[in-house]
């Protein structure tokens, strides 16, 4: 085997998978950057270089729908850690036997790879007007009319985004959490430290990149979430991405843009910041 | 066996709770699909049949989704091969070391994470400026492939990372080319895991919604059908519909999970 071919033969063995990024990911990202500058005259595009797509998302409402997200946002990764976190920790130190770890892991795996749309709609039957839900709070006499809050509205949408994006946060804190050297566990308790102090000390520090990792994904997911917004939110919930999809619908793409750009700065921002608090190299 | 501790009993009541939240909603809808005739969207049950799960294969209930249904499964094979020719090349690529690694490793990981909406509308750009209409088999198959690509092409990194390497340093000292070692050595040690991962990829696809939503084009996918439906289909077909598209994926994924475990197994076994 020549030497020359040793060399290239990695880049061979990259190049479909490298062209499929250039051109279905790197690409329209660049495009959307360009298109963003480009004029917009109510019902076509054409190439220029005008500011006019970012003053016209300067706007007050703008403003309230990134606020909306940021709320979004800071809400379901909440609900992800605080949820995610204790079942994850469960899965890592107190499952005894790999087998029961990998099984029970799975258990929270196999809702992630079956359809969002159906398990939106799932949510239905539970929280509607005339939801189990509601039927059981009604039964038990605690309240008198059927509470309206629970589906198409904000909190439907939190609830359905913790629902869909939860197993992101679950598996990077599993899989620090079971890197954890269980000797240090051990040695900390030797020293005399208390089970509180164990996880303070010891294994919080540690699953942080994993935490880190988990908040980036739910970051991502939420930041440009429109589905959700839109089948639980029924009409009156605001997000970023709900309004970028309806300026799409509407053909306006120097604007889509325009806010797809800002979208993604504003995310990029939240991302860097996560990862000066948390040095994620060490799990890549 | 140690003592178990009262925090063992709060954290397994927890993650019982956990693992409540994320099926309940699902069973409630398998319960109302098998409803009677007369059944309603919501509880209680009235009456139990396989009525509804029948009504999904007629037209007037749900709508036609036999297309819709039938380019899915098309879409999600094309994916599929894709998917796996790549990343399988890819990942055997990133076993030696070359420059530039780190940012094809970053370029990929930037596929996984960057909001959806900006792939799904930046593809949608592209198409609008060159003056191509969008397709369910074109631009919507580039949208599935960022999706797909960096999962099956991290799978196939922690598959390789296992993989022993002497099989194939024998095969060459033996004279085989790299090909002849490809096809002889590393493709029956992988065959069995690249099922497992074809099998998740071509359910990711299948399921897949947020990134094709805005470029499938005047044709839908199965997922975008549905989604469709949630306004106007207001009887059980709809539950039924979902029980039977869900009951699909999973069986597929538990395939999947048994293949990829049976393999591991197998090397863990040998080295």
């Amino acid at each position: 085997m020549s030497e020359t071919w040793k060399t290239l033969k990695p880049y061979a063995l990259i190049t479909p998978q490298t062209l499929v990024f250039l051109l279905f990911l790197v690409f329209p990202i660049l495009m959307i950057g360009v298109v963003s500058f480009w004029e917009f005259n109510g019902y076509s595009m054409t190439p220029a270089f005008t500011l006019a797509n970012y003053q016209g998302i300067l706007t007050d409402v703008t403003f309230k729908t990134y606020l909306n997200t940021f709320k979004f946002l800071e809400m379901v990764w909440l609900a992800t850690l605080l949820i995610g976190y204790p079942v994850a920790y469960f899965l890592a130190f107190h499952v005894p036997k790999l087998e029961w770890q990998i099984l029970l892991f799975l258990v929270c795996t196999i809702p992630f790879w079956t359809s969002n749309i159906i398990r939106m709609i799932s949510w239905v039957p539970l929280l509607g007007r005339e939801g189990l839900v509601n039927q059981m709070f009604m039964g038990v006499g605690l309240i008198q009319q059927p509470m309206e809050f629970l589906l198409y509205s904000d909190f439907a949408v939190v609830l359905g985004m913790v629902h869909l994006y939860i197993i992101f946060m679950i598996a990077p804190i599993f899989n620090s959490l079971m890197r954890i050297e269980r000797s240090l566990v051990t040695a900390a308790e030797d020293l005399g430290a208390s089970g509180l102090q164990v996880f303070k000390e010891v294994i919080l520090p540690l699953s942080a990149p994993g935490i880190a990792i988990g908040s980036i994904f739910i970051v991502t997911l939420v930041m440009g979430e429109f589905v959700t917004v839109r089948l639980m939110g029924g009409g009156q919930s605001a997000s970023v991405g709900k309004l970028i999809q309806t300026q799409i619908g509407s053909l306006q793409y120097p604007l889509a843009a325009a806010n797809a750009i800002v979208l993604l700065v504003v995310t990029m921002l939240i991302i860097v910041s996560i990862l000066r608090v948390l040095d994620i190299r060490k799990e890549l | 066996m140690q003592k178990r501790s009262l925090t063992y009993y709060l954290l397994l009541a927890f993650f019982c709770l956990f693992v409540l939240f994320l099926y309940g909603p699902m069973i409630t809808i398998f319960m109302l699909s098998m409803q009677g005739p007369d059944g309603g969207l919501t509880f209680p049950m009235r009456g139990f049949s396989f009525y509804w799960l029948g009504q999904v294969f007629q037209e007037q209930r749900v709508g036609n989704f036999i297309e819709p249904f039938v380019r899915s499964l098309i879409l999600g094979a094309a994916v599929m091969a894709i998917t796996i020719a790549a990343s399988v090349l890819a990942s055997m690529g990133f076993r030696q070391r070359f420059k530039g690694s780190t940012v094809i490793f970053y370029m990929t990981i930037a596929s996984l994470i960057v909001p959806s909406i900006l792939v799904s509308l930046g593809i949608g750009v592209v198409f609008q400026v060159m003056g191509w209409p969008t397709n369910w088999f074109t631009s919507g198959l580039g949208a599935h492939l960022t999706w797909t690509l960096p999962i099956a092409f991290l799978i196939m990194l922690g598959i390789f990372n296992r993989f022993n390497p002497s099989y194939e340093e024998a095969a060459r000292d033996l004279g085989a080319t790299d090909s002849k070692t490809f096809w002889e050595i590393v493709m029956p040690l992988i065959a069995p895991s690249l099922l497992g991962v074809g099998l998740l990829t071509f359910t990711l696809s299948y399921d897949e919604f947020t990134r094709t939503s805005l470029v499938s084009g005047q044709s839908n996918t199965l997922p975008l059908e549905i989604f469709g439906m949630t306004t106007n289909v207001t009887s059980p077909a709809l539950y039924a519909l979902g029980t039977l598209t869900t009951i699909f994926s999973a069986s597929l994924i538990l395939i999947a999970f048994f293949a990829y475990n049976a393999v591991v197994r197998r090397q863990q076994g040998k080295a």
